[in-house]
């Protein structure tokens, strides 16, 4: 499995990758049933609209207060797992946390991984990474197990898997999975994957998993899953290592009740998930089962940058729900792997910039028409409308201007001539004078307006000045009376 | 939906016509003066008037979208409502001018004229508590809202109602109807395709859903999807709010 | 300087002076939490945890292990895990040995490590214990143990959850705070909701993903609640 290339879509060729989306109608059809089936089910979950209010603005206060305190939460964080025997180590870039955890493996000879869903281990690549270090490294939630065998990345953070059709996976699992039959039966399918992975379950030297909450106060990894593969490579393997961005720590458990209540209730559209599995050691004398070494990896990736300043802080309250995804009707037009960055839709155009810079991100502040379903929706009420733009202005910043928080690739953006362009739009807009004769002579030489505008004529007719401004007819109607 | 107090009515109001409809719809924003004038209200349009900033403050230039601004900020001197016939310039000032000004020499003037600021259809409705008197043949319409207008000015209820008030007029709802249009100004140009099939997906809805027309009080909105539709050699069209509501009642000759 | 200096650095250095607006989850829960009698609670956990496609027998203190016996003679289960050393483990036991054909018993006695292939090729069903439940969601919390390790939940096909149902929580809320969960946690804890499912290939619902396919809560119902009353309260 190991052998297939990694379709790889950067995120500085969006448009390109946008472009062959749209025209793609499969991509289309099957993308906008998934988000309206998801939409349609989040919206059954909160019937009381007061009540989902309230529980949003609880979130979000949770999320801020836990942000507000990150440091020394997670110094306690750091300090309460190690009093409870789970071993705490820092990573502040991606091949940081990639070496630590075959460090790790490579320290017991391990030769095998299993993975628990994990977005922070698609940051960093690490399948990759072991990989080319002699380990292999089996995804073990289905839908992220149907993207690696077919070497293509995640197009939705919580539906892996869902730009896939039940054919394709058919054909994937029988030409993976040693004796498979040919199957579309969807129950059939799950069973194939089931005995496979739970092969690899028995011979894993270490599971490796993501972290939905870590918890300061009592030292507590909470995963939240449906499937029971988190469990199992929590469970089964005699190792087990997390991996987890900076920003999930939470101060108290009882800040884990609102947000795990909000969680797949937004994401999915379901009451609670079939597991929510708190880890807070490793096996103690006595116990039968789990592993005897934990270890959690704390990565940074550009979080810090997006702590620094006050308003893009917010970023990092999300809580990976997905569901400005659902509602994003830029997302459900092209999917998920146009944007080319781990995390996809309204999150992924907020959050990417700080992980790779805005020069390879500068594209996707500006491909939003600002609809504001997303922040509508957000369940931490991450204000993402806001944020893309201040994206757009830091992209558009002259790269040479001195700002407090300057963000990687400020003014990737930047053109003097259009720079130029606003500040004359400026002048014309903010002097009634120069505007009057302005509209004058666009009503005027209305046909002289260019038959190209830019992107708009692709789709649409030329927009052509009327006869004469509203300005005019007004002063017209005035003096006739 | 919000049970604002009935506010007092108004003898006076200032219009405030915005760039797109200046240029492109003047015939949209007079029908909307016409309306306010009918039922009574002096109509004052400030012509030192140009644009509300929106479009440099989406595209990351607050700096110029706030001296665009700042030169509004004086054409309101008396204390009269300020109306504006799309709800996402009506939005803009609203909610982003306090934002836009904030810590600014003129934050509190900027915050007065916000707070004065009403969308045309909330302002008919809700503060002259117009009375549509339909004199129009059986018809369907299309209400399309803006994003802003629906999600900061709240104002799709107030089309619908205002459109449910016409006895000749069947309001049909269309597939997707709280779904994004596809304009958001310079996305518009910079993200044609994503734009493009996102108006392609509106403008068949409008058409499928069996109006005869869609309404809108957005220019933006109403210039991206009959821009589409003209594009496409079809029929079918949208108009103003204002300019339906006026023909409907017997205003246009 | 270490990575972990450097990443606290930075974020010391922009952490916000003022004191952050504290989150009142005690307060929302204290306005969220409902207060419904024993039966109607019930009712709404059977329901939740039946949506999600788990089967909820209404049993007895007295005559709970005749319903798993029951149900194991219907299932034909041939290998069963559970924990004799405990009471509840062993009055499961002799029930099931008092089968016509009773299933082969197993103990989960020695460590994982020492057994995992015929934990996970030669064991149909699991018999456990329960901590407590929640109504509003339809959940089990399970604190695994020496007696019944954490596999045990999650390993075999079938998991057949002994509930006692006068300990039954509203929320997740009430659980925590009323067992003082902040003061200290067990190695794992779990809180199970049905069986193990996935949506992954075309948001098509299946069931025994990863762990159980079948999940059988054995509720023990104290003997003021009407079992018919019950069952028609759904």
């Amino acid at each position: 499995m190991s052998t297939h290339p990694i379709t790889v879509h950067p995120a500085r060729s969006f448009k390109a990758n946008s472009h062959d989306a749209v025209n793609d109608p499969h991509l289309r059809k099957s993308f906008r049933g998934a988000m309206d089936f998801l939409m349609a089910k989040r919206a059954a979950q909160f019937p009381d609209h007061n009540e989902l209010e309230a529980l949003r603005s609880l979130g979000e206060t949770v999320r801020q207060r836990c942000l507000a305190k990150l440091p020394q939460l997670l110094e306690k964080l750091e300090a309460q797992l190690t009093a409870n025997g789970v071993k705490v180590h820092w990573a502040e870039t991606p091949e940081e946390a990639n070496a630590i955890i075959h460090g790790l493996i490579a320290a017991r000879n391990g030769k095998l991984a299993v993975k628990g869903k994990s977005m922070v281990s698609e940051e960093t690549e690490l399948n990759h990474y072991l990989e080319a270090h002699g380990v292999q490294a089996v995804e073990s939630d289905m839908g992220e197990y149907i993207v690696q065998l077919a070497g293509e990345k995640p197009s939705h953070i919580i539906m892996p898997a869902i730009h896939k059709t039940k054919a394709q996976i058919a054909t994937l699992f029988h030409d993976n999975i040693p004796a498979a039959p040919y199957t579309e039966d969807v129950d059939e399918l799950i069973q194939l994957g089931r005995n496979a992975l739970r092969g690899m379950y028995l011979k894993a030297d270490v599971g490796i998993s993501g972290v939905n909450f870590a918890v300061a106060e009592t030292g507590t990894l909470c995963l939240v899953e449906n499937e029971g593969n988190g469990r199992m490579c929590t469970t089964v393997p005699d190792m087990h290592i997390a991996i987890t961005g900076i920003e999930k720590v939470v101060e108290k458990l009882s800040d884990v009740i609102p947000l795990y209540s909000i969680l797949p209730r937004s994401a999915t559209g379901q009451a609670i998930t079939t597991y929510f599995n708190m880890i807070s050691r490793p096996r103690q004398p006595g116990e039968k089962d789990g592993p005897r070494e934990v270890h959690l990896v704390l990565l940074d990736n550009g979080r810090s940058q997006a702590y620094a300043d006050e308003q893009l802080r917010k970023t990092l309250q999300c809580i990976r729900c997905g569901a400005c995804m659902n509602h994003c009707p830029v997302y459900s037009r092209i999917g998920g792997h146009a944007y080319g960055t781990v995390y996809p839709g309204p999150i992924g155009k907020i959050i990417s910039p700080h992980m790779l810079g805005l020069n390879d991100t500068q594209d996707l502040p500006t491909a939003s028409s600002l609809c504001g379903a997303c922040g509508e929706v957000c369940p931490v009420r991450i204000p993402i409308p806001e944020m893309l733009m201040r994206l757009r202005e830091e992209a558009a910043r002259d790269p040479e201007e001195k700002v407090p928080h300057p963000l990687a690739g400020q003014g990737a953006a930047y053109s003097p001539q259009l720079a130029r362009v606003w500040s004359l739009w400026r002048t014309v807009y903010s002097r009634p004078a120069l505007y009057r004769a302005f509209s004058w002579l666009a009503t005027r030489l209305r046909v002289f307006t260019p038959r190209r505008q830019l992107g708009w004529t692709v789709h649409r007719t030329p927009l052509t000045p009327a006869k004469q401004s509203l300005h005019e007819l007004v002063r017209q109607r005035q003096s006739s009376r | 939906m919000h049970a604002t107090p009935a506010p007092a009515r108004p003898g006076d109001v200032y219009f405030f016509g915005t760039c797109l409809l200046d240029l492109f719809l003047p015939e949209a924003g007079l029908d909307a003066m016409t309306l306010l004038e009918r039922e009574g209200v002096r109509v004052h349009f400030p012509q030192a008037q140009s644009c509300c900033g929106q479009p440099a403050f989406t595209s990351g230039q607050p700096g110029e979208a706030r001296e665009v601004a700042r030169s509004q900020l004086g054409l309101f001197d008396q204390p009269w409502p300020i109306v504006v016939p799309s709800g996402s310039c009506g939005g803009m000032i609203k909610h982003h001018w306090p934002t836009l000004f904030a810590g600014d020499a003129d934050e509190a003037r900027a915050c007065a004229v916000a707070g004065r600021v009403v969308e045309f259809a909330d302002f008919l409705l809700n503060v002259l508590r117009i009375e549509l008197r339909d004199q129009g043949k059986p018809t369907k319409v299309a209400v399309h809202t803006s994003c802003s207008a629906r999600r900061e000015m709240n104002t799709h209820v107030h089309g619908w109602a205002l459109v449910d008030q016409l006895a000749q007029v069947e309001r049909v709802v269309h597939d997707h109807e709280s779904e994004c249009c596809g304009f958001g100004g310079v996305f518009s140009l910079r993200h044609p395709d994503i734009s493009g099939a996102m108006v392609s997906d509106k403008s068949a809805a409008l058409q499928d859903s069996g109006a005869v027309e869609f309404v809108t009080a957005d220019g933006g909105c109403l210039l991206n999807i009959n821009g589409k539709l003209a594009h496409d050699g079809k029929a079918f069209r949208g108009k103003h709010l204002a300019s339906f509501l006026l023909e409907r009642t017997g205003g246009k000759a | 300087m270490s990575a972990r200096d450097r990443i606290l650095g930075k974020l010391r250095a922009a952490a916000p002076a003022q004191t952050p607006v504290e989150p009142d989850v005690a307060g929302y829960y204290a306005r969220h939490t409902l207060q419904h009698a024993l039966p109607a609670r019930l009712a709404h956990f059977s329901h939740m945890m039946r949506a999600v496609h788990t089967e909820v027998i209404y049993t007895r203190a007295d005559s709970w292990p005749q319903a798993l016996a029951a149900r194991a003679a219907q299932a034909g289960w041939r290998h069963v895990l559970l924990a004799p050393n405990t009471a509840h483990g062993a009055r499961a036991a002799q029930a099931l040995q008092g089968l016509a054909t009773p299933p082969q018993l197993k103990s989960y006695d020695r460590p994982i490590d020492d057994w995992k292939a015929e934990l996970f090729h030669d064991v149909d069903a699991a018999f456990t214990t329960t901590r407590a439940g929640i109504a509003e969601t339809g959940t089990l919390i399970v604190w695994p143990d020496a007696d019944e390790p954490r596999a045990m939940s999650l390993v075999p096909p079938v998991h057949i959850a002994l509930f006692d149902a006068s300990r039954l929580y509203e929320n997740f809320y009430q659980a925590v705070s009323t067992e003082g969960w902040a003061n200290g946690l067990p190695t794992n804890s779990l809180l199970i909701s049905g069986p193990s499912k996935t949506a992954d290939i075309q948001q098509t619902l299946a069931y025994g993903a990863h762990g159980p396919r079948e999940l059988i809560v054995l509720a023990i119902v104290p003997d003021d609640i009407d079992l018919a009353e019950l069952e028609a309260a759904q």
